[in-house]
C-alpha cells in the first residue's frame, strides 16, 4: 500500500508530536508514524522537569550561559540562544494546552533546582513531568485531528532525486510493509540508549532514525558525546531523577562522606552530570564504593517531600530493590542516559538532505554540546520540534508531490522477505544486543582511551559480521517483534560505529568524552564538531565543523 | 530460581498446535481460544513477570510477543492477565503471584487479542477520544503568561494524570464485561481530569456528555478498577465525583441514569455480577484462593467495607443483561 501526506513525522514522542502539531497549525497535511502508541514513547519517562528562564531574577542569558558552560563550550551559541530565548513562551504554551505544572503560593508557575543550573528554573509536574507533557501533547494531537500511524515500524527512508520523499514502515498489526509518501520527513525518533547495557532508556530507544538518516547520507554530529547519568539504580539501571538531588539529596561513599565536596565544592551534588559521574566512577574505582555503587541519601528530606515530590522514584526503588528511601539510602551508579550527538541539523531542524528534518534526542543542533544539562532535553524537543514542524510546512509549500516509489517499496519488501527467510545459523539478536551493550559500557563509557576504543571498534566490526548471520526466529506475519528486534539491532550497530569513530577522533577530554590518554580539554585543536558520514563499504568519512561562538568565550569549567 | 511460566498463546496466522487448548467461561465464551504453553526460566527471587517473558522471548522462543518498553510502570504497555487477574507484568513480582513456582499469563479474555499477549487497544483509544480529552480553554486566555490557579487545583489532578493507559482497569471491569460499549474506568478518569481542571470552559457540557448511556451511570461500583490500577488512579472514585457534579449541575432524570436503573434492576433479578462468578469450574486457573492471592489490596478494602461480598448468590444471566444494554443503547457505541 502507498499513502500520501505532505509531511511525515517519524516518532511520536514530545519532539514528534510538537512538530506534527506545528505543521498542522501551518495548514499542511501531516501524519505521524510511530512504532509504539504515542503515549508509550520514551519521553513519558522524563521525571524531573523542563527548563526555562521565566522567573524574576532569571534571564535567558543566564540560562544560555549555564547551558553553554554545561556543554563544555561545544554547544553552538546561536542555537542555545534561540532555545533559551524561546523557552518561556513554550512553557506558557504548554500551560495553556493544559499541563498541570506545579504552582507557587500566588498560583504562578513554580520551579525546582536542577544540576548545572545557577537558578532554580525547572518547571515540573511531581516527578511525572514527561508523562504529563506527553499526554497533553497527545490530547492536543487528537484535538487537531492529526493522523497517527501507530505501531508502524519504519524500515527505510524513501530517497528520490537526492530528496527525502517518505518512509517505508511495517504495520505491526497486519504485518504489511507500506510506503508512506510525503514531500518532507521529520525524524523525531529519540535516542539510542540501548546501545549500552545497562541504560536508563526504554527497550525501544534503539537509534532507528539516527541510523536511517545516516544510511541515507545525512552526517551525524558529536556522536561520541554519550551522557552517563550519575544516579541510576543498582542492577536494573533505572533512573533516580536528578530532582532528588535538586530537592537536596546527598551522594555518599562507603564512609558516609559527601564526596562531591572534593570534586565540586560549590555546586556539590548539583554539579553537571559529567562531573558527578566521573567523581562517582573514581570513588568506586578507588575502593570507596559499595559493591560498585555509591549511595543516594534522601532520608533527611523527610517522608512528605519524598512522597509528594518524588513518588515515582520512591516506588521504583521499593519495587526493584525493596529499599524504602524514606528510611534507607539507595545504591546508585553512573549509567548511560542520553545522546547529545545525533543527526546534524540547523536551527530549523533541516538536515543536509533536502526534505529531511530532525528534532529531539535523535538530532544534534547542537544545544547540548559535550554534556546536556538536566531538564534541557524536554525543552530541546519542544523548541526544535516546533521549529522543524514550521520549517517542513514551509518547505512542502514549494515542493511538488511525487508519484514514484513503487519500485522502492518492492525492493524494500524483498529485503525484508530475504531477512525473514534467512536460516538459523547460531546467532540471535538478543545475544548480539547484549554483547554490544556490554562492550560499549566497558570500553566507551565514562572513561575512554585509544586502546579500549580500538577494541570496541574491532568488537563492533565483528558483531556486524555476525549480524549478517542473525535469523528472525519468528516466521509469523502479525506483530512480528523478532523481525523488528533484528532491524533495531542493525540500527544500533550503525550508531555504535559512529559513536566509536567520534570518540577515537576526538583526542581530548571535553564534556562526556573523558579520555584518560588525553585528560585535558584542548580548545586550540578540538573546539569543533565532529561529523560522521556513512560511506558504503569503507570506514565512515570524518569531517569537522567549527563551533559557533557568539558572546561566551570558552573558560575553564569549575562547579 | 526456577520458575514455570504458562503462557496463553494465540496466533490466528500460525495455528501450529503447540500446547493445550482451553477456552473461557461466560461471558468470555466467545473469546478466541488460547493454547497454553509452558516455559521454564531461571531468574532471581525478586524478578518480575515481565523479566520472565523477556527471557523467554530472547532465549527460548522469539515468536512469543509481548508489548513492553520502559519496564518500570511508566509506558503502560504490558497490561495482561496474570493468574486470571489484570496486572502490569513489569511490576508484578514472580514470587508474589507464583503458586508452586508457576505463573500463568495471557491476554485478557475481555479484550480482542492480536497475538499472544498483545491485545487490540483500538476500542480503548476510541473511548479515550470519546470523552474529548483536551483542554477547552477558558477565555480570556492570559496573554504571555500562565493561568493563575492554586497549586492545590493542579495537585488535585495528579492522580488522574498519573494514568498510564495500561488498560488494566478496563480488563476486569465488571460493567465492561457485559457491555463493551461502556466508556470504562480509564476514559472516565480522564474525563474527570478535564472536568476538574479550573482552566476548562466546557465543564457543564462535559458533565452532560458523560452522563449519557455508557457513561458514568453504567459503573456498578465493583471496585475492580480501584483495586487493580497500578498507578493509584482510582477510576471509580473519579466516576463518583463526576456523578455528583453532574447531579449538582442538574443532570438528574436523563437517559444515563435511567440506563443505570435498568442495569441495576436486571442485576437485582439475576444475581450480581462479579468476576468471581465468572469463574470457570473446569480448571484451577481461577480458583478462589488464586483470586484472593492475586488481590493483595482486597483485604484492606474488605476491612474498610469497600469490597462487595466475594460470593454472590446466583450466576447472572449475562445474555439478558447484554440485551438490556443493547436496548437502551448510547451515544458512545461505536
Ligand atoms: C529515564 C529518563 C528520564 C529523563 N528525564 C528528563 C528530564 O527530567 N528532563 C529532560 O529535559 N529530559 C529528560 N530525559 C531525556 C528526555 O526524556 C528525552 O531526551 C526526550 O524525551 C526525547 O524525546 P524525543 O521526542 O526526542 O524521543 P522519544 O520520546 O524517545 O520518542 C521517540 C519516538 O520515535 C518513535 N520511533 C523510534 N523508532 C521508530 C521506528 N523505527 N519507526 C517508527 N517510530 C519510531 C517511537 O515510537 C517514539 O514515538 C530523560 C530521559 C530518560 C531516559
Ligand atoms: S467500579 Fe465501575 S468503572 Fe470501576 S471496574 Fe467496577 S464497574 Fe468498572
Ligand atoms: S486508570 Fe490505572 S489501570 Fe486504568 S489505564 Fe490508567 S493506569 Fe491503567
Amino acid at each position: 500500500m502507498i499513502v500520501d501526506h505532505d509531511v511525515i513525522v517519524l516518532g511520536a514522542g514530545l519532539a514528534g508530536m510538537r512538530a506534527a502539531l506545528e505543521a498542522a497549525r501551518n495548514g499542511v497535511n501531516v501524519a505521524v508514524v510511530s512504532k509504539v502508541h504515542p503515549v508509550r514513547s520514551h519521553s513519558g519517562a522524563a521525571q524531573g522537569g523542563i527548563n526555562a528562564a521565566l522567573a524574576p531574577g532569571d534571564s535567558w542569558e543566564i540560562h544560555a550561559f549555564d547551558t553553554i558552560k554545561g556543554s563544555d563550550y561545544l554547544a553552538d551559541q546561536d542555537a542555545v540562544e534561540i532555545m533559551t530565548r524561546e523557552a518561556p513562551q513554550d512553557i506558557i504554551e504548554l500551560e495553556h494546552m493544559g499541563v498541570i505544572f506545579y504552582r507557587d503560593e500566588e498560583g504562578k508557575l513554580g520551579t525546582r533546582a536542577f544540576g548545572g543550573a545557577s537558578k532554580a528554573r525547572t518547571y515540573f509536574v511531581g516527578d511525572i513531568t514527561g508523562q504529563a507533557l506527553l499526554y497533553t501533547l497527545y490530547d492536543q494531537l487528537l484535538k487537531a485531528g492529526v493522523k497517527v500511524y501507530e505501531e508502524c515500524f519504519a524500515t527505510a527512508l524513501y530517497m528520490a532525486g537526492g530528496e527525502c520523499r517518505g518512509v517505508t514502515a511495517i504495520d505491526m498489526l497486519s504485518g504489511e510493509l507500506n510506503l508512506i509518501r510525503a514531500k518532507a520527513v521529520i525524524i523525531a525518533s529519540g535516542g539510542a540508549g540501548r546501545l549500552y547495557e545497562p541504560s536508563t532508556n526504554a527497550l525501544i530507544c534503539t537509534g532507528d532514525g539516527i541510523a536511517l538518516a545516516y544510511r541515507a547520507g545525512a552526517p551525524l554530529m558529536d556522536m561520541e558525546m554519550v551522557q552517563y547519568h550519575p544516579t541510576t539504580l543498582k542492577g536494573s539501571g533505572f533512573l533516580m531523577t536528578e530532582a532528588a538531588r535538586g530537592e537536596g539529596a546527598y551522594l555518599l561513599n562507603k564512609d558516609g562522606e559527601r564526596f562531591m565536596q572534593r570534586y565540586a565544592p560549590k555546586m556539590m551534588e548539583l554539579a553537571s552530570r559529567d562531573v558527578v559521574s566521573r567523581a562517582e566512577t573514581i570513588e568506586i574505582a578507588e575502593g570507596r564504593g559499595i559493591d560498585g555503587n555509591v549511595l543516594l541519601d534522601l532520608r533527611h528530606l523527610g517522608r512528605d517531600v519524598i512522597l509528594t515530590k518524588l513518588p515515582q522514584i520512591h516506588e521504583i526503588a521499593l519495587d526493584f530493590l525493596g529499599i524504602d528511601m524514606i528510611t534507607d539510602p539507595v545504591p546508585v551508579r553512573p549509567g548511560m542516559h542520553y545522546m547529545m550527538g545525533g543527526i546534524r541539523t540547523d536551527v530549523h531542524g533541516a538536515t543536509s538532505i533536502p526534505g529531511l528534518y530532525a528534532a529531539g534526542e535523535c538530532a544534534c543542533v547542537s544545544v547540548h554540546g559535550g554534556n546536556r544539562l538536566g531538564a534541557n532535553s524536554l525543552l530541546d524537543t519542544l523548541v526544535f520540534g516546533r521549529r522543524s514542524g514550521r520549517a517542513a510546512a514551509e518547505y512542502v509549500r514549494r515542493t511538488s508531490p511525487t508519484a514514484t516509489g513503487e519500485d522502492f517499496l518492492a525492493a524494500e519488501q524483498r529485503r525484508i522477505a530475504d531477512l525473514m527467510a534467512r536460516p538459523y545459523a547460531g546467532e540471535t539478536h538478543a545475544r548480539l544486543r547484549l554483547e554490544l551493550g556490554t562492550l560499549m559500557d566497558a570500553k566507551v563509557g565514562v572513561y575512554r582511551n585509544e586502546e579500549g576504543l580500538m577494541e570496541a571498534l574491532t568488537g563492533v566490526h565483528e558483531l556486524k559480521r555476525r549480524y549478517g548471520l542473525v535469523a528472525v526466529g519468528d516466521k509469523g506475519r502479525i506483530y512480528n517483534q523478532a523481525l523488528t528486534f533484528v532491524l533495531e539491532l542493525g540500527y544500533l550497530l550503525d550508531c555504535a560505529e559512529a559513536v566509536i569513530h567520534g570518540a577515537l577522533t576526538r583526542k581530548e577530554s571535553r564534556g562526556a568524552q573523558a579520555r584518560t590518554d588525553f585528560p585535558q580539554r584542548n580548545d586550540a585543536e578540538w573546539l569543533k564538531h565532529i561529523l560522521i558520514t556513512h560511506n558504503d563499504g569503507g570506514p565512515p568519512r570524518i569531517d569537522f565543523q567549527p563551533v559557533t561562538i557568539t558572546k561566551w568565550q570558552p573558560q575553564e569549567r569549575t562547579y | 530460581m526456577k520458575w514455570t511460566i504458562e503462557v496463553g498463546r494465540y496466533d490466528r496466522t500460525a495455528g501450529d498446535g503447540r500446547g493445550e487448548v482451553r477456552s473461557y467461561p461466560p461471558p468470555y465464551e466467545n473469546a478466541p481460544q488460547r493454547r497454553y504453553q509452558t516455559f521454564e526460566v531461571d531468574l532471581p527471587d525478586h524478578a518480575m513477570v515481565l523479566d520472565a517473558l523477556i527471557a523467554i522471548r530472547e532465549y527460548q522462543d522469539e515468536s512469543l510477543v509481548v508489548r513492553c518498553a520502559c519496564r518500570s510502570a511508566i509506558c503502560g504497555s504490558c497490561g495482561m492477565w496474570i493468574n486470571g487477574a489484570a496486572r502490569l507484568a513489569c511490576i508484578t513480582k514472580l514470587r508474589e503471584v507464583a503458586r508452586d513456582g508457576k505463573v500463568t499469563v495471557e491476554a485478557p479474555p475481555s479484550m480482542p487479542v492480536v497475538r499472544d499477549l498483545v491485545w487490540d487497544m483500538t476500542p480503548f483509544w476510541q473511548k479515550n477520544r470519546a470523552v474529548l480529552p483536551w483542554l477547552e480553554n477558558k477565555e480570556p486566555v492570559p496573554q504571555g503568561e500562565e493561568y493563575r490557579v492554586p497549586n492545590a487545583a493542579m495537585e488535585n489532578l495528579i492522580q488522574e494524570v498519573s494514568c498510564i493507559s495500561c488498560g488494566v482497569c478496563v480488563m476486569d471491569c465488571e460493567s465492561f464485561a457485559v457491555n463493551p460499549d461502556f466508556l470504562g474506568p480509564a476514559a472516565l478518569a480522564k474525563a474527570y481530569r478535564y472536568v476538574a481542571d479550573p482552566r476548562d470552559a466546557k465543564t457543564h457540557e462535559r458533565l452532560g456528555r458523560y452522563s449519557q448511556p455508557n457513561g458514568v451511570w453504567d459503573c456498578t461500583h465493583c471496585y475492580e478498577c480501584v483495586a487493580k490500577c497500578p498507578k493509584g488512579v482510582a477510576p471509580m472514585e473519579q466516576i463518583l465525583k463526576i456523578r455528583k457534579l453532574a447531579v449538582e449541575a442538574g443532570y438528574r432524570n436523563n437517559s444515563g441514569t435511567r440506563h443505570a436503573v435498568a442495569f441495576a434492576e436486571s442485576v437485582a433479578h439475576s444475581g450480581r455480577l462479579n468476576e468471581l462468578t465468572l469463574m470457570p469450574k473446569s480448571f484451577g486457573l481461577f480458583n478462589i484462593r488464586a483470586q484472593l492471592q492475586s488481590l493483595p489490596a482486597a483485604f484492606n478494602m474488605l476491612r474498610a467495607g469497600k469490597l462487595p461480598p466475594l460470593l454472590h448468590p446466583k450466576v447472572p444471566h449475562v445474555e439478558r443483561i447484554k440485551a438490556i444494554f443493547k436496548k437502551v443503547g448510547g451515544m458512545f457505541s461505536s
